[in-house]
């Protein structure tokens, strides 16, 4: 259903989002030596308990009334399990939500990493008031951002302001 | 490119921004649930997102929310205008994006054609 891995990321970061994350950190990294592929998404929103946290790991889990979590977590558990890597979701009523996946970068159904710039740039843009930690660490590349920095910056003036929108789209065209 | 840029467009920026915190005039907001996400929803936040930096709408802000329930019409984008009924576009993609920025938002014309 997910294309590549920046639509995945996309889609669990959106649960971030919607639980209230005021700071959000996300990881890519690759590892050569181990051919390793890892990210990580963890965010001081309101978190689940424990039962809740299994739930949303479970594909078949929903309630009619709508399930809060989407179908981002089993999906990115599917591809992560699916080719040689693993996955952890860690939660804590109050204290935020942390999710790891693993993949085996050699492995062939491993999807793409596909357009990692164009979702950090929509989620930078559209949720101008949340603290984004950005790191990407692959094949050679070694970017980082983080959005609380540019905002103390700005000074008041918005992250999704179009100046400051055409900066960042040049800036992730440089850097990224 | 570099931090120092940001001191630059804090001091450009400084007058329209009381403004557009008052009050923006139109309010873009794209479903972006995992259904919406696969169909191809992040192409079209960012096509609107590119537009209005592009085009410097200070009074236009660009959003995002979960599910719609209308997993068929993905990738689904709402128009909040003041004083006016909320415009909902489905099956979006980038093209169609620009021509509801030209038409409806710079100036004022619905996009019946992609309205549900």
């Amino acid at each position: 259903m997910m294309e590549d891995l920046s639509l995945h990321i996309m889609d669990i970061v959106t649960n971030s989002v919607r639980a209230g994350a005021k700071h959000i950190l996300i990881a890519i990294e690759k590892d050569e030596k181990r051919s390793m592929m890892r990210l990580e998404v963890s965010d001081d929103g309101h978190g689940m308990d424990a039962e809740t946290a299994m739930k949303v790991q479970d594909p078949f889990f929903s309630t009619k009334k709508g399930r809060k979590v989407g179908l981002g977590v089993p999906l990115l558990k599917g591809t992560a399990e699916t080719t040689g890597g693993s996955f952890t979701l860690d939660s804590t009523k109050g204290r935020g939500t942390s999710i790891v996946a693993t993949f085996d970068s050699q492995h062939p159904d491993l999807p793409p990493l596909g357009n990692i710039r164009d979702t950090f740039f929509v989620l930078v843009v559209g949720h101008p008031e949340i603290d984004f930690d950005l790191r990407y660490r692959v094949d050679g590349k070694d970017f980082s951002l983080d959005t609380a920095e540019w905002r103390k910056e700005l000074d008041g003036i918005p992250l999704n302001h179009p100046e400051v929108i055409g900066f960042l789209s040049k800036y992730l065209d440089e850097h990224l | 490119m570099n931090l120092e840029e940001l001191k630059k467009i804090r001091e450009k920026a400084q007058k329209d921004v009381e403004l557009r915190q008052k009050q923006a005039r139109i309010r873009i907001v794209v479903g972006m649930g995992t259904s919406g996400i696969a169909a191809g929803a992040r192409d079209v936040l960012k096509t609107f997102v590119e537009e209005v930096g592009k085009r410097n709408l200070t009074d236009v802000i660009v959003t995002q929310t979960g599910e719609k329930g209308l997993a068929s019409q993905e990738p689904m984008v709402e128009v909040f205008e003041e004083d006016k009924p909320v415009v909902v576009y489905g099956n979006m993609d980038p093209e169609k994006a620009k021509r509801v920025v030209v038409e409806h938002v710079v100036n004022g014309q619905p996009v019946s054609e992609f309205a549900i």
